[in-house]
């Protein structure tokens, strides 16, 4: 090979290269390791991490994984699949988001999804851009005080270097303010408004009146879902939402310390143009088969470079195909059922922890399905029951404590959990 | 690879599922009132297990992938994925915790943080890494924001430009925008380098930074990288890396000893994991010691970034070990040399010389065009190349050359792989001088031919729809 | 050769502007639909948008290219072809038939500044 190329060795290949920057000596790395040693290895760090059983979800749900998901996950064909660019033989991916895009279409009742994103998070902030594209002139965003602290804080990261101002509006008994966005919206230049559709504190938000006063000033009404819950809740469609946003974390993907996930993200058709990310769409190939294409693709950063609304080139396509593995096997019946139970779950733990006498409730009567707050009367009741075995009752910001059951947990690892509150 | 026609929604017949989920032991809790409930009926499949799994194995056999065969694709480093990663990201005292659990939980998680800063910082020359990005894309805003967030904490607050060479990705000026910077553009010389006199003009005080790949997207070392760092930081100004094309400099070259302040990699191009068919990927940024106050500020991801991708590029640093890490390098280098030198005499090479990882041929030599049939152009190419059992190189990228063909071969493919490929686009060529029609018809083998993406953009169907 | 129509008004962008009084019919000319390819979207203002001389006021999209649309004149926009929003192969079909936007004109002496036909005939070296 060096002799076809014409240099004599090796090093010559690195000749245009000043000798400064030559690397010399050898580089701070551990020495290889063989399979077996990195095996023994990763053994010991899984080890040095506690196994609890999850009580807590704040953006992350401990939800099952069908085992059918990771099996299928793992093809070959798709894991080491590059970007389907070259559609003649990558129609088992492009076939895929097609899949993807049509379920989440059909969870958010919105028209058109995306092929996804990076995360919730990044969704959000994604919304954000596109509201201030959509509307034009306008620059201002409010967010809702009842969005995940992640939420928020990615948002208000992308908005500082973007232009774009944020304001807030109130949580009021539990839930996004109505007066209080009426207020804010009265100050004008509002492009977008992004409001949990299942908020912080679990409770779902009753978002009626909304759509109307932010259209009425010309804004874009953005609904922070969980995919999950959107089988029993009021959709971001029938709210008459423009964008749809969130995490399709709770559809099956393991918690894995936060990632991968998948953002995904569906708007009303007006806007399709303007939305950001890949999307996948149907055609017919020279013999008049359906087949499938990336489309749309005059919107994106490697055709519109500095005038793209958003500079995303790859999706998480892997986690989508999850999520579209996931509802494929849940079904209609199935998503319901995992919402029937975490919610009867929830609610059980609920009612046993205030039998305890050892909490407050912070919003009685508010709805909520898995997820909920409690005020604690003693300190340090994380730490307690992580001795117990239990990652629960994460503080918030605000001196409450969180929970969150999915159908993973059974009524003895409730009844354990609350006998560990008791035992103090 | 055969053609299959279904979608999921075809699969389904009412009343079949394919879960399995507990009795429920708790009492009822109420509904939710009217109001707050979905009304609309849930479409979702109703499809068993089987079913689940005979459609998307069906899906998958229509796929490519660096496990069927080789990936020529320039700035895109397709490397083998090895499977021991696959394993150790799957472990269940890794995938199963979560990521609000306070760092006391957590050691095993925090010390392959700790442990992937140093091995990062250790190969690039940088100070400390932020492993939160989620992509490439991602960690280049997240780097900019960085950029920019220094210019601001040291109250120099008009440096709102940055400068882009006109060969780069796509993706620099799109998240310079996104960032709220403005682009401007340095030409490359003749040569595919950088100008350095006509950057020397666009320095000032509103430039917050110049981002470069080295070498670049034509795989070229930018040679005066070292008078470039210098007038940059002269001018006040920062040198921002795009990792995508850091494969070649393995164990050779370190971006931050080339001066460079703020830089990104691409753990599923040069660290191994697999694309996943366009993600998850992770995009990590390393800053030099300077930028160490701006990092807390930036949030750019839900939690601690694919923590599942980190795992596996950590398990392939760990493989290489410090020393087989140059051969990643030496030998992604040495097989794009040897590509170009055994095809240059049917594929016009633009630019002569050694190149680092890539190359870009700008279309064929003699492309066959005779009388009314016209020449067959670098699109053509790809697509026979996909019968012929290869992936197509990227191609129309770089901007600079109009039927541009970049390839990127990669350390992990064998002499025979190579020049089997070699071979192929030999006979493509001859293909081309001799009856250019046989490449405007390819592909022939693949499960479909070439798709009308024009009437895809016009009247987009984007989800199924019952007919 | 692409088709060039005498009476109109020519930009560098390849715009056309057809004149009646104090309105301006802006268009794309048969050059510039070749030039793209097939047009698979018109992006256009709304209607009471201002447009200035030299500026972008839309985009032509086709599968892999997108290109800017710029105004030749300054005003207001009192209609955009709705046609096109379903139809864009119709500025392929009939290049100046498909007019874009309809634009009230705030300052007419720009069109001076502007080529005849066989100005822009030279321009495009046809």
């Amino acid at each position: 090979m060096l002799d076809k190329i014409g240099v004599k060795k090796l090093d010559d290949l690195y000749s245009d290269v000043p000798a400064e920057f030559l690397h010399k000596g050898a580089y701070a790395l551990p020495p290889a390791m063989s399979e077996q040693e990195i095996r023994d290895y990763f053994a010991s760090l899984e080890a040095m991490n506690a196994k609890l059983k999850v009580f807590v979800g704040a953006g992350a749900y401990d939800h099952y994984t069908p085992s059918v998901i990771p099996y299928l996950c793992a093809r070959s064909e798709f894991l080491t699949a590059y970007t389907p660019y070259q559609c003649e033989i990558s129609q088992g991916t492009l076939r895929y988001i097609f899949e993807y895009q049509s379920l989440i279409c059909m969870l958010t009742g919105l028209d058109v999804s995306n092929a996804s994103l990076y995360d919730g998070p990044t969704a959000a902030a994604e919304a954000m851009k596109m509201a201030i594209a959509c509307t034009r002139k306008k620059t201002r965003v409010l967010l809702s005080k009842g969005l995940l602290p992640q939420v928020i804080e990615v948002v208000e990261t992308y908005a500082r270097f973007h232009g774009v101002e944020i304001g807030y509006v109130p949580v009021a008994d539990g839930q996004t303010s109505a007066e209080g966005l009426k207020a804010e919206l009265a100050k004008d230049d509002v492009a977008g408004v992004i409001v949990p559709s299942v908020n912080r504190y679990g409770i779902v938000e009753d978002h009626t009146g909304f759509a109307d006063a932010i259209h009425a000033e010309k804004g874009l009404l953005i609904e922070y879902c969980d995919p999950s819950a959107l089988a029993v809740v009021k959709t971001p469609g029938e709210w008459d939402a423009d964008i749809a946003i969130g995490d399709g974390q709770p559809l099956g993907l393991p918690l894995c310390y936060g990632g991968p996930y998948v953002g995904f993200m569906a708007v009303k058709k007006d806007h399709m143009r303007k939305m950001p990310g890949r999307i996948v769409g149907q055609t017919v190939d020279k013999e008049g088969r359906r087949v499938f294409v990336l489309t749309l693709q005059a919107r994106e950063q490697h055709i519109k470079r500095e005038k793209a609304t958003s500079n995303i080139c790859s999706n998480e396509s892997l986690m989508a195909l999850w999520v579209t593995i996931y509802l494929s096997l849940m079904g209609p019946e199935g998503l319901k059922e995992v919402n029937r139970l975490s919610c009867d779950g929830a609610h059980y733990l609920y009612s046993e922890l205030l039998k305890t006498g050892q909490f407050e409730e912070v919003f009685p009567g508010k709805p909520f399905l898995k997820e909920f707050v409690l005020k604690p009367k003693q300190p340090k009741l994380q730490e307690r029951l992580e001795k117990a075995g239990f990652f629960a009752a994460l503080p918030t910001e605000e001196g409450y404590v969180s929970f969150c059951v999915t159908e993973k947990r059974t009524k003895a690892e409730i009844d354990a959990l609350v006998k560990a509150v008791m035992e103090g | 690879m055969k053609y299959y026609d279904k979608l999921i929604f075809e699969c389904s017949k009412e009343g079949r599922c394919g879960y399995s989920l507990p009795k429920n032991a708790f009492p009822a809790a109420g509904e939710l009132p009217q109001a707050l409930r979905r009304q609309a009926p849930l479409d979702l499949p109703q499809v068993s297990e089987p079913d689940v799994v005979r459609h998307y194995t069906n899906l998958s056999q229509m796929n490519f992938g660096v496990d069927t065969g080789f990936y020529p694709l320039g700035s895109c480093t397709m490397k083998y994925n090895p499977k021991i990663n696959e394993e150790m990201a799957a472990l269940q005292g890794f995938a199963g915790l979560h990521p609000l659990m306070p760092a006391r939980l957590t050691e095993g998680a925090c010390k392959v943080y700790e442990e992937m800063d140093k091995a990062l910082a250790a190969i690039t020359g940088m100070y400390k890494f932020t492993l939160a990005p989620c992509a490439g894309a991602h960690g280049e805003l997240t780097g900019l924001m960085l950029m920019r967030q220094y210019h601001i904490n040291r109250g120099d607050l008009n440096r709102t430009k940055v400068i882009v060479p006109d060969s780069a990705h796509g993706t620099n000026p799109a998240s310079a925008a996104v960032c709220g910077l403005e682009v401007v553009e340095v030409k490359s010389l003749e040569n595919g380098r950088i100008d350095v006199e006509a950057l020397k003009p666009l320095l000032g005080p509103d430039i917050a930074g110049i981002m470069m790949t080295n070498p670049n997207t034509l795989g070229l070392f930018e040679t005066e990288i070292k008078t470039i760092a210098a007038l940059v930081h002269e001018a006040g100004g920062l040198l921002y890396y795009d990792g995508a094309n850091m494969n070649p400099l393995m164990g050779v070259v370190r971006p931050g000893d080339m001066g460079f302040d703020i830089m990104h990699l691409n753990l599923h191009k040069t660290f191994s994991t697999p694309h996943g068919g366009g993600g998850p990927g992770s995009g990590p940024v390393g800053v030099a010691q300077k930028l160490v106050d701006c990092l807390p500020s930036i949030r750019v991801s839900a939690f601690h970034g694919n923590f599942g991708v980190i795992l596996r590029a950590y398990a392939y640093i760990l493989s290489l070990g410090q020393e087989h890490l140059r051969k990643v390098g030496e030998y992604a280098v040495l097989s794009a040399n040897y590509i170009k030198e055994s095809l240059k005499d049917v594929y016009k090479l633009p630019i002569e010389g050694v190149c680092k990882h890539e190359f870009v041929f700008d279309g064929l030599i003699n492309d066959g065009a005779h009388d009314d049939v016209p020449g067959a152009t670098t699109l053509d190419v790809a697509k026979r190349l996909l019968d012929y059992g290869f992936h197509a190189p990227t191609i129309y990228f770089p901007l600079l050359f109009h039927q541009a063909l970049m390839i990127e071969p990669t350390e992990t493919e064998s002499k025979e792989t190579i020049d089997a490929f070699i071979d192929v686009m030999r006979k493509i060529a001859a293909e081309a001088a001799q009856d250019p029609n046989i490449l405007h018809e390819a592909p022939h083998n693949t499960p479909i031919s070439r798709p009308d993406e024009t009437t895809a953009a016009r009247n987009p169907i984007l989800k199924y729809q019952e007919n | 050769m692409s088709k060039i129509i005498e009476g109109l008004k020519y930009s560098e962008s390849h715009e056309w502007v057809k004149v009646e009084g104090n309105i301006a019919y802006i268009g794309v000319t048969d050059f510039a639909q070749k030039e793209m390819g097939d047009i698979t979207y018109v992006d256009m203002p709304e209607e009471g948008d201002d447009v200035i001389a030299g500026e972008e006021f839309g985009a032509l999209e086709s599968v892999k290219a997108s290109s800017e649309l710029i105004s030749p004149v300054s005003g207001t926009v009192v209609l955009v072809n709705g046609e096109l929003e379903d139809a864009p192969e119709k500025v392929n079909e009939d290049a100046y038939g498909a007019w874009i936007i309809k634009v009230e004109m705030s300052l007419p002496s720009e069109l001076d500044a502007l080529m005849d036909a066989a100005g822009y005939k030279a321009n495009i070296g046809e």
